[in-house]
């Protein structure tokens, strides 16, 4: 059981309290995107282009323009007379708004048509012509930087190759030194592929466009509202759209995952024609635009190096990525880390040498890559390492199990410095895996499985034991664009005791109303269901970064604790003022201040707010408010361990997973159901990836799967029952010891069940797989090793 | 344009739209009931699922006149002044929802599916929502809230809802 400082009726950190959102969630009154409707609202949709990559000889919009209740067609060069046709990316790249000449990716925005309705806006993107000249796209990266490929950046200016980045962590020579010396090296090269994060929400926006007050009202999916705002100001400042004059609401969204981080054409092209006609303009994506434009993730290319003694001791690690950002660096990674937190890849294991390097690439596809469920490239660089660990046990005959025990960095080394110069926080791997293995009864499955081996049956056991790093982040290095990775809260109490809250975060299905409020009773003792929070409105809430990356408890949840001790610090001057004690006489319990020895000498939180209205200290200001900017000294570091048995059929090669044990540590828990429900969902995230999802495109650059009849979401059949449970290593340096769990899962589940189909799998020689493993996959792989 | 009558929520509506329009628009944007959402284009989702003459159905995959004479609920048809449906009361009890954009969805396919097999086992309910995508939850607690509501809507005695994390 968790342990609760507060009681029920407080509600503050480790009780399960239901969710405060979901009333109006399970009424139908959210307020998503698509639901917001305003006097003369005009509706757009988008001309896409067919084809990967082409030259744009004509585009005429006349039939469309004909269509009672088209307004407008609106192409790149029409962009281009207010210098609108070009948008920075987070990533410091450059991502045409509407092209003037050429289309890089299949499902480019070629032009936008404004309607009275969706209905008429549809019809009048039918009757656009344009006349394409396709040409040979560019689609696998490696041939993108071979010397004879075709330049696709001649934008920007010098470019002669296709080549984006390098990037490097680590020590080369002393890990080469490693290698070159060591018993045993397995080297591994694995694709990690392009898949979507796919919320069922589509990303949308109503830009709203006042030309009296000359102010903008963007209502928007997005998960980062604050610095879309400071974009938008960034971008189109020079028209007059200076931050003042931009309000940025973020209603309820409907998951986010990532990818409603970056901002999309659409977004932009809305808001350029609401400021030129001073209209609202609708814009909402349908699935398949979703799927085919926006929000790719993953894309890696890796070949992974292990290097150990023969008795399964690892010594070093060597990774070498190829990324393929498609069209442009569209990622949305803090500002100085081209591969996000790819360096976390060294992974729970106790070595000293490491070496990373990564190249990122321009092709014929879609930009990106969203950090999807994912603290920027975490997931990529945990599935490399618990790949090869796996690959490593083999080779040296040892039981994952056992080898992951012996290489463990121990609880009593944090903080642990990392080879690629990380300070891991806290951890308790050990305890982790043991009590995974407990769960499980992990020695009786090996013993199923050897008896199941010789009757011919596959059966599979896989283990992940990750770390992983969130809460971007500490700001000497990290920023976007400049701003620093800082999150924000603001806490008005009211006179009878009641409290608002906001944050510079954004929930999209996180259940902030609700966890914030916990943290905050745990702090003043006023109880949860006594705190609204809010967020999202850049008019009303505190800056700050956004909802991504796990971000939102490490940084808000801590200023949230942070403001609320500020305003415990004025709560004890007053109850000193009231109870005519010196404070140092004064003794706090959730929700009172009473006088040390003399307990029924006290006051409520409740009566020492009300005292900060109406009878406050001379001298002190009135009113019961804090704000705080928390920018935290480190990252956390949660980890955890994930076990996964499956079963896989001799003939079909249909894969069950029978069982899935995932026991996380994200620190202290402030309510167990939601952290619970953010694993089971994170899993969920983890098996379409390993089993079920990814985009596929053919060699002139279509995509095969570009819609969800064929794009494999998992639905509750294919998503087992998961079975969860926690250990708990607090982080000694944030506020309330609470580390992040939201990602965890997504990251640690792919390589649980990669390894345990391998493992089902080694009977007949297999060493690794790429995800997703099909049934198809597993066939196609034994026959061309003739075992069938 | 064509004229529809039908029943929604208990009311008797008469709404002009086009032959083309879908059913699910005429929902959200004529009748102004926004709880039923739009997560595709292909039907495969789930999120615009509707009750109709207790049927449950995707409501993109309808046009609005076929709706001529039928009796539809919605999402903001199911509480009632003695408060909120079981199955309402058993996603909020269990956690059964996230970003709560499937949810509405989610819930009147797990109407008709209670409503035909009053006491499903997990196998039933897993593949009786299988026409219906949720990319948040895991699902897990959807089957929890839908044995809940099952619970309660044929009187038996209500399972735990505190979470098995152990």
């Amino acid at each position: 059981m968790i342990k609760c400082k507060t009681s029920k009726e407080i509600g503050g950190m480790g009780h399960s309290i239901k969710r405060k959102e979901d009333a109006r969630f399970i009424q139908g009154k959210g307020n998503y995107v698509d639901d917001v409707k305003l006097p003369g609202m005009l509706h757009m949709d988008i001309v896409r282009s067919p084809y990967a990559y082409a030259k744009i000889k004509s585009i005429d919009a006349s039939k469309a323009l004909e269509i009672p209740g088209v307004v407008a067609v609106v192409t790149g060069k029409d962009l281009e007379k207010y210098n609108l046709h070009w948008m920075p990316t987070l990533m410091s790249d450059t991502q045409m708004v509407l092209p003037t000449d050429t289309v890089m990716y299949q499902a480019q925005e070629v032009a936008a048509v404004i309607a009275t309705d969706r209905y008429i806006a549809r019809d009048g993107k039918e009757a656009v012509v344009v006349e394409y000249e396709p040409m040979t796209p560019v689609m696998d990266p490696y041939k993108s930087l071979e010397p004879d490929a075709p330049v696709l950046r001649p934008d920007k200016e010098g470019k002669t190759d296709n080549h984006i980045w390098h990037w490097e962590a680590g020590d080369k020579d002393a890990t080469e030194k490693v290698f070159n010396a060591a018993d045993v090296v397995v080297e591994q090269d694995m694709y990690i592929p392009r898949i979507h994060v796919a919320s069922i929400e589509t990303c949308g926006c109503v830009a709203n466009y006042n030309k009296v007050d000359n102010h903008l009202t963007m209502y928007m999916t997005t998960q980062a509202p604050h610095a879309i705002r400071t974009v938008i100001a960034l971008v189109a400042g020079h028209v007059g759209l200076t931050e003042e004059k931009v309000r940025v609401i973020s209603p309820d969204i409907g998951g986010g995952f990532g990818g409603k981080v970056p901002v999309y054409p659409g977004y932009v092209i809305a808001i350029a024609v609401s400021f030129l006609t001073g209209v609202p303009i609708k814009w909402i994506e349908d699935r398949s635009e979703n799927l085919q434009a926006d929000s790719f993730a993953r894309d890696y290319h890796i070949k992974v190096a292990m290097a150990g003694t023969k008795d399964g001791k690892i010594q070093a690690t060597r990774f070498k990525v190829l990324a393929d950002h498609g069209y442009t660096d569209a990622s949305a990674n803090p500002s100085k880390f081209p591969t996000g937190l790819f360096s976390i890849g060294t992974g729970s294991y106790d070595y000293n040498n490491a070496f990373m390097e990564a190249d990122a690439v321009y092709t014929n596809k879609p930009p990106g890559g969203v950090a999807y469920r994912c603290s920027f490239r975490v997931t990529e660089a945990v599935h490399a390492i618990e790949r090869i660990t796996d690959v490593f046990a083999t080779k040296v005959g040892k039981d994952p199990a056992q080898l992951r025990f012996e290489n463990f960095i121990k609880k009593e080394d944090f903080p642990w410095k990392s080879p690629t110069g990380w300070e891991y926080d806290s951890g308790d791997y050990h305890a982790g895996l043991k009590k995974a293995m407990d769960v499980l009864d992990y020695d009786a499955l090996r013993v199923e499985q050897a008896e199941k081996r010789k009757r011919g049956e596959l059966m599979g056991i896989g283990i992940s034991t990750f770390t992983e790093i969130v809460g971007a982040g500490p700001s000497k290095d990290f920023d976007i664009l400049g701003i620093k990775m800082f999150d924000s809260a603001e806490i008005r109490v009211h006179p009878t005791g009641k409290a608002i809250a906001r944050f510079g975060t954004k929930s999209q299905g996180q259940g902030h109303e609700t966890t914030y409020a916990q943290i905050v009773a745990e702090e003043l003792g006023i109880p949860a269901a006594n705190i609204q929070i809010e967020e999202g409105d850049t008019d009303t809430a505190p800056y700050g970064l956004g909802t991504y990356a796990s971000r939102s408890t490490p940084t808000a949840g801590a200023a949230a604790a942070m403001a609320a001790r500020k305003l415990r610090d004025k709560a004890r001057k007053i109850a000193a003022y009231l109870l005519e004690v010196s404070e140092e006489d004064l003794e706090w319990e959730p929700g009172k201040f009473s006088v040390k020895g003399a307990p029924e000498k006290s006051k409520t939180i409740q009566e020492i707010v009300f005292a900060s209205y109406t009878n406050h200290p001379p001298g002190m200001e009135a009113g019961f408010e804090a704000t705080h900017y928390y920018d935290p000294p480190n990252l956390t570091f949660p980890s955890g361990a994930y076990i996964c048995v499956v079963d896989i059929d001799n003939e079909t090669f249909e894969i069950k997973v029978r069982r899935f044990v995932a026991i996380d540590d994200c620190g202290n828990i402030i309510n167990p159901m939601i952290v619970q429900g953010q694993v089971h969902g994170g899993l969920t995230q983890g098996i379409a990836p390993a089993m079920y999802e990814e985009l596929i495109y053919d060699d002139q650059g279509n995509i095969l799967n570009g819609t969800f009849m064929d794009y494999l979401v998992p639905t509750a059949v294919e998503s087992p029952n998961w079975e969860t449970g926690h250990t708990i290593t607090p982080s000694p340096h944030h506020p309330i010891g609470a580390k992040g769990v939201g990602e965890s899962p997504t990251v640690g589940a792919p390589p649980a069940i990669a390894n345990a189909i391998v493992d089902a799998l080694s009977v007949y020689g297999v060493e690794h797989m790429d995800i997703p493993i099909t049934p198809y996959k597993v066939w196609k792989k034994l026959k061309e090793m003739g075992k069938i | 344009m064509r004229e529809v009558r039908f029943k929604i929520n208990g009311e008797e509506k008469v709404v002009t739209v086009e032959s083309r329009t879908l059913l699910v628009h005429m929902i959200r944007e004529q009748l102004s009931m926004t709880g039923t959402h739009i997560g595709c284009d292909t039907s495969s989702c789930g999120a615009c699922t509707i009750l109709i003459d207790g049927k449950s159905a995707k409501s993109c995959t309808l046009l609005a006149v076929q709706a001529n004479g039928k009796e539809i609920i919605t999402v903001e048809g199911l509480a009632t002044a003695e408060g909120l449906h079981p199955i309402q009361e058993g996603f909020k009890e269990n956690h059964g929802l996230h970003c709560g954009f499937c949810t509405p969805g989610m819930m009147l396919r797990a109407i008709e599916l209670l409503e035909k097999n009053p006491d499903p086992t997990e196998e039933e309910i897993r593949w009786g929502i299988s026409g219906n995508l949720c990319r948040c939850t895991g699902y897990n607690n959807i089957v929890k809230a839908i044995q809940y509501a099952g619970a309660k809507m044929r009187g038996a005695e209500l399972p735990s809802t505190e979470p098995e994390f152990v």
